[in-house]
């Protein structure tokens, strides 16, 4: 029986000819990541362990929730992280100033590579299925014990195989595929299966729209989500991984419990209405929502093409008098590079504040957090309630386009309101 | 193991930022976390749960953040099971890691309601709602997964596997 991307590299890494669905397993990692917040428990779990770590150049620290430290207590936590990577000799601890939104900066920095198995203390750990890896996300636990053994054991997932077709309109982006497909399957549609990208429609879309998409498997319920290595996956790479991988393709004859098919040519921008991110509608479906702000960044759209599409909508215009629109480029590299190609004046003329790579209001940590009653279009991940702020306040979810079209009329707005 | 208690009800996809909202997670102290368990949801859980409670959700309970903080907070405020038609994947593994037991009856969950008395037999994996009588029986854990539970948590397997 043949097996999918994500049982081969499964396989592969618990030295096993080959795996099923359901089986339990124990994987080598390539790669331990954690952040702020979820690295302070891993590493009292690991001390509880009493081993060192099992490669210091296997555990990546990120601190990008809380950071620049928005207070005394997360200000600690911080410096937990920055002494025990101090004390491991953890090479790649990325300190303020040089740090991304975590999910951003790894395969920027070429520390994520094709056929890898990845595990993060963060939930969106499943970006790097965009280069063809197994990445997943765990707690803190997980994380620490991970730290000192180099291994973890995984349940086999069944998988989904989403089946793209054709070629995205103008205006529309990965994160309407997402959106979309989300919209089809709801939140917990692949829930513990993998979400396994293919089809003719993969080769059109850019390596920005695949991690888009890859990140927001999870908000589907997925284990991981996963595309095929192409020569687009290939030429991101290039410059980037320094160390040896393995291309791994999925065998023709695998077997996937659902196939769902998304034609690209059909789809539209959409919204994610509050609070779930399977709540998703056209823009030309919903009626006049009024905002009060809107939030460009994140894991999910914090690289430099997502800032390419909001400059492009904002260059020339203004935010609206009632709009308070906040603008964060994913890492250093993203912000200087924006910066480079103009785009941080045409935000700043534009009205709009651009602040320095965090994770900040996407979670409502701090940045801007929603009062009540309070409406934001994000071009985050996640509406649920009370993520931005206030438990009375709205999320609706979407690509960088909408969201500065709406920046620019007030209102959720399509882009070609805007911009012909 | 057998636990009784009394019932808080939620619904489908409560997710872990109802269960602590990140505006707490500048800490990962239990008893903080505990205090505000599940406030954006269910604002009087934290003041009236007991310990011993039990709570009991319909689908996908847990999902979102990888945060082990949920769990932590959950298990910190007295509850000692949780009961649900089915389990986010990231909530499950932290919560027997942290060792919080959690039970899955699929559809069964309609037949419990808010402040139900129900007693759990864990090595059985049945649920008796003490109100109706009927008892439900739900997937049994995968035998690796209750070698971790045994051991009351994951850090512990892991040391004495290597010990
Ligand atoms: S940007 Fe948001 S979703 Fe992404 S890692 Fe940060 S908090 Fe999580």
């Amino acid at each position: 029986m043949g097996m999918t991307m994500t049982e081969k590299i499964l396989a592969r890494h618990a030295g096993l000819a080959s795996v099923q669905p359901g089986q339990l397993i124990k994987c080598k990692l390539d790669l331990v990541l954690g952040n702020d917040i979820t690295t302070p428990p891993a590493i009292k779990e690991f001390n509880k362990i009493g081993r060192p770590v099992f490669d210091n150049e296997k555990i990546v620290l990120v601190p990008d929730h809380f950071t620049p430290n928005k207070d005394i207590k997360s200000a600690e936590m911080a410096k937990t992280v920055r002494e025990f990577a101090k004390r491991h000799e953890i090479v790649n601890y990325f300190e303020v100033g040089r740090m991304g939104i975590e999910h951003v900066l790894l395969p920027e920095q070429g520390l994520v590579a094709p056929g890898d198995v990845i595990i993060g203390a963060d939930s969106h750990t499943c970006t790097y299925g965009a280069v063809g890896a197994f990445a997943t996300g765990v707690g803190s636990t997980d994380m620490g014990a991970a730290m000192a053994t180099g291994d973890t054991w995984f349940k086999v997932p069944s998988a989904i195989k989403v089946e793209l077709k054709g070629k995205l309109p103008k205006w529309v982006t990965g994160k309407d595929v997402i959106l979309t497909l989300i919209g089809m399957i709801g939140v917990d549609g692949a829930r513990y299966q993998s979400l396994e990208f293919t089809g003719e429609g993969v080769a059109a879309l850019t390596m920005t729209d695949r991690l888009t998409i890859a990140n927001m498997a999870i908000e589907a319920g997925a284990k991981n989500g996963i595309f095929p290595v192409d020569d687009i996956t290939r030429e991101y790479i290039k410059d980037r991984v320094k160390k040896q991988y393995e291309e791994v393709e999925a065998d023709a004859d695998a077997v996937y419990d659902q196939v769902v098919t998304i034609d690209l040519n059909k789809l539209a921008p959409v919204v994610a209405l509050p609070h779930l991110p399977e709540n998703v509608k056209t823009i030309s479906e919903v009626p006049e929502i009024s905002i009060d702000q809107v939030v460009i960044g994140s894991c999910t759209n914090g690289r430099i093409e997502d800032l390419e599409q909001a400059a492009q909508i904002l260059a020339g215009r203004s935010v609206h008098p009632s709009i308070r629109a906040i603008i964060i480029p994913g890492s250093q590299e993203v912000y200087l590079e924006a910066m480079k190609r103009g785009f941080i004046e045409t935000f700043i003329k534009a009205g709009a504040v651009v602040s320095t790579p965090t994770c900040g209001p996407c979670l409502g940590g701090y940045m801007g957090i929603l009062a009540s009653g309070e409406r934001a279009v994000a071009t985050t991940n996640r509406n649920f309630r009370g993520r931005m702020g206030h438990v009375d306040s709205e999320v609706y979810l979407a690509g960088p386009y909408v969201a500065a079209a709406s920046a620019v009329l007030g209102r959720i707005a399509a882009p070609e309101e805007v911009i012909a | 193991m057998i636990l009784e208690g009394k019932v808080w009800r939620y619904g489908d996809n409560v997710d872990t930022d109802v269960i602590i909202p990140a505006r707490h997670l500048n800490t990962s102290e239990p008893k903080e976390l505990a205090a505000h368990c599940m406030e954006d949801i269910d604002i009087t859980f934290a003041a009236n749960v007991q310990a011993g409670d039990i709570i009991v959700a319909d689908k996908n309970f847990g999902c979102g953040s990888s945060r082990e903080h949920a769990p932590v907070a959950i298990k910190a405020s007295g509850i000692t099971v949780v009961v649900a038609d089915s389990f986010a994947r990231i909530f499950y593994r932290n919560a027997i890691n942290i060792g919080l037991p959690l039970l899955e009856i699929g559809e069964a969950v309609k037949n419990i309601k808010a402040g139900d008395k129900i007693r759990i037999d864990l090595s059985a994996g049945t649920v008796e709602n003490l109100e109706s009588g009927e008892v439900f029986k739900s997937q049994p854990l995968p035998g690796f997964i209750q070698d971790i539970a045994k051991a009351g948590g994951l850090v512990n397997y892991v040391k004495e596997a290597r010990s």
